[in-house]
């Protein structure tokens, strides 16, 4: 063979671009106009969320009197006094409530952009921590089949028979109410779900052939699990991730409502419902807007979720 | 009701016996100038162009073409069932004089199922799971004869299912699709597709998804229909093969155009398009040899449907193109011979002169074989299935072991290609992974390179032996990981096994290991998804390729590739496999790719070896009984060859329940009485390395006349 001469003549690839491959599969979304709008609605929120200091007209925790429970587009009236770290000061009369006020008299629409910032934090990293639990225990389940399988099918069929709500209330009463017992009950009743997943689609691609030319070529079974099977299973994972994350932002406004989220005075969503239930007969604007704000989240993921299975059924 | 009318109208309805008379002058099916186009996000694809084609009564048409080519699209079209994103966008197709195109939803579902019925690849889709075999096969005069009353319904069906060959046809109505074969299944299906007396049946790969010796029975029961029912066929399948002992007349289709057609004679014999040329030269039929008269590739691959060239499609891949002609222009069918009704879409074909050309081919001086890589002794491997219902676990009889390999005993030599013969089941793929260490052997060695690596699991092996012995594999959108770039993966195999350590030596083996096999350096940065299914195997090839192995491991290394570009894999793997001196074990159904490739040839059933030999004495008497009936089952594209036919009766036995005795003894043609049922055939040496494992006499071995011969001319 004359393998020199027809290398001689034989370009050099191109090099890679990674950065340009990435821009381009963000604009995948543009094929389906549901996936666009739910991305649409999600960037939304986390622009509010990012921007809350610049956004929000008022500091979310501060009261003023005549705004309790007042409605809607209410002007403040001149020379009411109210209390900051800095001592007293006056209103100056011009000042535009948009969504009117709570119960203790804080302005509703700084709390809501101060909310999406608390619910924007703790519902993707407590996602993202049942991932990792859930990624690997249904890689292992799958993969290493056997009695391990036995075992974590049987232990995530035991968590995923109890009621999701009676183990959160478990978990936080028990640990108590904070950020990070959030992230864990979350964890733990999320984890058997998504190992289930994980490990139905592994179990479809550990016989693909390509498993098979790693495992002759002597791979460490972690190596095949994570770089040749994982990868394959982003797609079902990804849309599944969104549609999660939405359980979660409800299930932390859940908490919040049941007095077991974040401490108060943390403006989180679920907080803000519960702190106005009981005026909610008098001033329904200040429950009706943070659940306005679960909801569109919600849906937006949702959509989002919606708009990729769509995607990736097209190719 | 119109169609009704119609149909009494119908002189085959009316008076069966006269039928094919009255109709022989007006074809069944009519298509003219039909073109089919996809509407997708890139805009239309022009799936069938200027396709025009008529089936006579008790005609049998083949559609014969690669992946892509249209074939499937034309019978959707028939069918009217494109889905919805495709259109008929010109020409029409005529049934029975009446334009299909034109016809309303209810009279296309009156004709569907009753006038024309269709048989697909896979029998066990095209049954629904949950219904008896007898409910469903009588569903259908139910359906479209009003009158039909229960009985008659049930008489019919059981009648059919005698027409079909199907012995215990009362079992079968009774049983639920999975409880009977896939042979039998689609014995059921075509009985359905009969039941209603079709005028034209349309068959879509139908023996695709079956093995050798049941398609045989398959062929022959079409060939049969054809025969004794006069129904007029299409038949759609990849295979000229088949084609050539099912039809009479075919048709060659080439990226959404016929390229030839013509009766199966004239087009074998005197193929006038440099398509279909290509085709046979790339067909492995007993006149061809690996040292003598190799396969000859075409070059290049199928064109995108939207990416085909102007002017002739198969011009960039033609020996004959010439600038300004090929490719001035849509190019017509040409009239070949009138009398036959040859046609060949080539604008050329008059001016070649096919008698005097030759494709360059060089001729390679045969291999000498040198010492032993392989030697199995004996090797054994039993799975353990656990019974796990209380009966059993009472009973004792908890585990039962599938033998999936029973003391296998043979040898592979340096440079030379072995191959494994068998169906599905024979426990060839088990061999294999036991011998890539992804098994071990329960009993027996498994000698490699002086070492005993039969209970040697891979991950025990040593780098060095693990790089000795790779592996290529069957599907080729399975074989490379979607996620990774080609070099990546090849890469890998570079650095796992110590040839290369920094990026930029990895890099520069990687596209060394492209150029040998024979693809452009870009594909580095490739992602398997934009590479065709023989650049996949190719990639393949390169990364078994990376290591030097000693012995390379094929299994079925082109069966899933279009014809054109199994013969330009297959010239690469002999290339590589005859510059680096690797054995190679090739594991195959197909004996025409077997008699082509191999030097020796082992042949299995469930999972023992029936005969083992040089490729020339396996494929001459003295034959086992199930080797002669595997060469018989095999399809020769080739009209000068006359086969000897056999079809061997029932199913593949279950290997959990393997006959006892000789495990062929079930289905074997040539049984001599109860001995084959008790003993086990002891193994008969016909010549120095030719053993034959069976109880008939050697002699009388010797006297069966060979399976195929060519015709005296």
């Amino acid at each position: 063979m004359t393998e020199d001469a027809i290398s001689a003549e034989r370009p050099l690839p191109a090099p890679r671009r990674p950065f340009r491959e990435a821009v381009k599969s963000i604009g995948l979304l543009r094929e389906s106009w549901v996936a666009s709008l739910g991305a649409g609605i999600v960037v939304f929120w986390v622009i509010v969320a990012v921007l809350a200091p610049v956004l929000a007209p008022y500091p979310p925790n501060q009261q003023i009197g005549p705004l309790k429970n007042a409605p809607p587009m209410t002007l403040a009236e001149e020379g009411r006094p109210y209390f900051t770290d800095q001592g007293m000061e006056r209103t100056s009369g011009d000042e535009l409530y948009i969504l009117g006020g709570d119960n203790l008299g804080r302005d509703v629409l700084s709390r809501v952009i101060w909310g999406a910032r608390s619910v924007l934090i703790y519902a993707p990293i407590a996602t993202a921590c049942a991932y990792v639990i859930g990624i690997a225990m249904g890689l292992l389940a799958g993969y290493r089949r056997g009695w391990i399988d036995d075992v974590l099918s049987r232990v995530s069929d035991i968590i995923l028979s109890f009621p999701v709500l009676v183990l959160y209330v478990v978990i936080i009463t028990v640990f108590g109410p904070s950020a990070i017992n959030i992230v864990l009950a979350v964890t733990f009743a999320s984890a058997p779900g998504i190992m289930r997943i994980v490990r139905g689609l592994v179990l479809d691609l550990r016989n693909r052939d390509y498993v098979a030319a790693a495992q002759t070529r002597g791979e460490n079974p972690w190596y095949i699990m994570l770089v040749e099977i994982l990868p394959n299973a982003r797609g079902p994972l990804i849309v599944d991730a969104c549609l999660r994350l939405g359980y979660t932002t409800i299930t932390i406004g859940v908490l919040g409502f049941l007095g077991l989220g974040l401490p108060p005075p943390d403006p989180n969503w679920g907080n803000l419902v519960a702190e106005n239930r009981e005026v909610a007969q008098i001033a329904p604007y200040s429950t009706l807007f943070p659940c306005i704000a679960i909801s569109t989240l919600v849906l937006g993921l949702n959509l989002l979720a919606d708009g990729l299975r769509e995607i990736s059924m097209k190719d | 009701m119109a169609v009704q009318e119609a149909l009494a109208a119908d002189p085959r309805t009316v008076a069966p016996d006269n039928a094919v008379a009255a109709e022989a002058a007006s074809p069944v099916l009519e298509i003219d100038n039909l073109n089919i186009s996809y509407f997708t996000r890139a805009g239309e694809i022009p799936a069938v162009i200027d396709f025009s084609l008529t089936v006579k009564p008790g005609e049998a048409v083949g559609l014969v073409g690669e992946s892509g080519c249209g074939k499937t699209t034309v019978a959707m079209a028939i069918m009217q069932y494109l889905g919805g994103n495709g259109r008929i966008v010109g020409g029409s197709i005529r049934f029975k004089g009446r334009d299909m195109n034109a016809m309303s939803e209810e009279e296309l579902r009156q004709l569907r199922g009753s006038q024309i019925a269709m048989v697909y690849q896979e029998p066990m889709a095209a049954l629904n799971p949950s219904m008896t075999i007898g409910s469903q096969l009588m569903e259908v005069p139910l359906y479209h004869e009003p009158n039909c009353s229960q009985e008659e319904a049930f008489r019919r069906a059981v009648e059919m299912l005698g027409n079909v060959r199907l012995a215990d046809a009362a079992r079968v109505m009774s049983a639920y699709p999975h409880q009977i074969s896939g042979g039998q299944q689609q014995r059921v299906v075509i009985a359905m597709a009969l039941l209603s007396n079709p005028a034209l049946l349309l068959l879509d790969e139908p023996t695709t998804a079956l093995d050798v010796t049941v398609e045989a029975g398959i062929v022959e029961l079409i060939a049969e229909i054809s025969r004794s029912f006069g129904t007029s066929m299409l038949y759609i399948s990849h295979n000229l093969g088949l084609i050539r002992e099912t039809c009479d007349r075919v048709c060659v289709m080439y990226s959404g155009e016929v390229a030839e057609e013509g009766t199966i004679r004239e087009l074998f014999e005197n193929p006038r398009h440099p398509y279909t040329r290509g085709l046979f030269g790339c067909i492995a039929t007993p006149g061809k040899d690996k040292y003598a008269k190799p396969l000859t590739p075409i070059r290049g691959q199928l064109p995108l449907p939207h990416e085909r060239p102007p002017g002739c499609n198969f011009g960039p891949r033609c020996d004959h193109f010439r600038d300004g002609r090929c490719d001035a222009g849509m190019i017509r069918m040409q009239s070949v011979d009138p009398a036959t009704a040859h046609r060949a879409r080539c604008i050329r074909w008059q001016e070649i002169d096919w008698d005097n050309y030759r494709v360059e081919q060089a001729a390679y001086t045969p291999i000498e074989p040198g010492e032993t890589v392989l030697e199995s002794r004996e090797m054994q491997k039993y799975y353990p299935i656990v019974d796990r219902s209380l009966a059993a676990m009472l009973s004792g009889r908890a585990v039962r072991y599938v033998k999936a390999n029973e003391s296998l005993t043979f040898q592979a030599r340096k440079r030379q290609t072995v191959a494994i013969v068998g169906e599905s089941g024979c426990g060839k793929s088990t061999f294999a992974k036991v011998l890539m260490g992804l098994e071990t052997a329960t009993g027996g060695e498994l000698v490699f390179n002086g070492k005993d690596v039969a209970e040697q699991s891979v991950m025990k092996r040593t780098p060095a032996q693990i790089a000795s012995l790779q592996m290529v594999f069957q599907n080729p959108n399975d074989t490379l990981n979607p996620s990774m770039t080609v070099g990546s993966q090849i890469g890998r195999v570079l650095r796992k096994f110590r040839i290369a350590r920094d990026p930029q030596e990895i890099e520069q083996r990687v596209l060394d290991l492209l150029d040998v096999v024979k693809l452009p350096r870009a594909f580095i940065n490739r992602r398997p998804r934009q590479l065709s299914g023989g650049q996949k195997q190719r990639v393949g090839i390169a990364r078994a390729f990376a290591g030097n192995p000693a012995m390379v491991i094929a299994d079925e290394p082109v069966s899933a590739l279009d014809v054109s570009v199994q013969a330009a894999v297959t010239g690469l793997l002999m290339d590589i496999q005859r510059e680096y001196d690797t054995t190679l074990l090739f594991i195959s159904h197909d004996l025409g790719v077997v008699r082509y490739l191999a030097d020796r040839v082992v042949v299995m059933y469930l999972g023992q070896i029936m005969e083992q030999g040089d490729t020339e004495a396996v494929f001459a008497p003295p034959y086992h009984p199930y080797t002669e009936a595997l060469l018989s089952a095999v399809p020769i594209a080739d009209t000068r060859v006359r086969k000897r036919r056999i079809i061997l009766e029932g199913a593949l036995p279950s290997v959990l329940d393997p006959p006892k005795g000789c495990p062929f003894h079930t289905r074997c043609p040539r049984k001599i009485g109860a001995i084959c049922e008790d003993t086990p055939p002891p193994e008969q040496e016909a010549e120095s390395g030719h053993s034959i494992r069976c109880h008939i006499p050697m002699d009388e071995l010797r006297r069966v006349e060979p399976v195929i011969q060519y015709n005296a001319e």
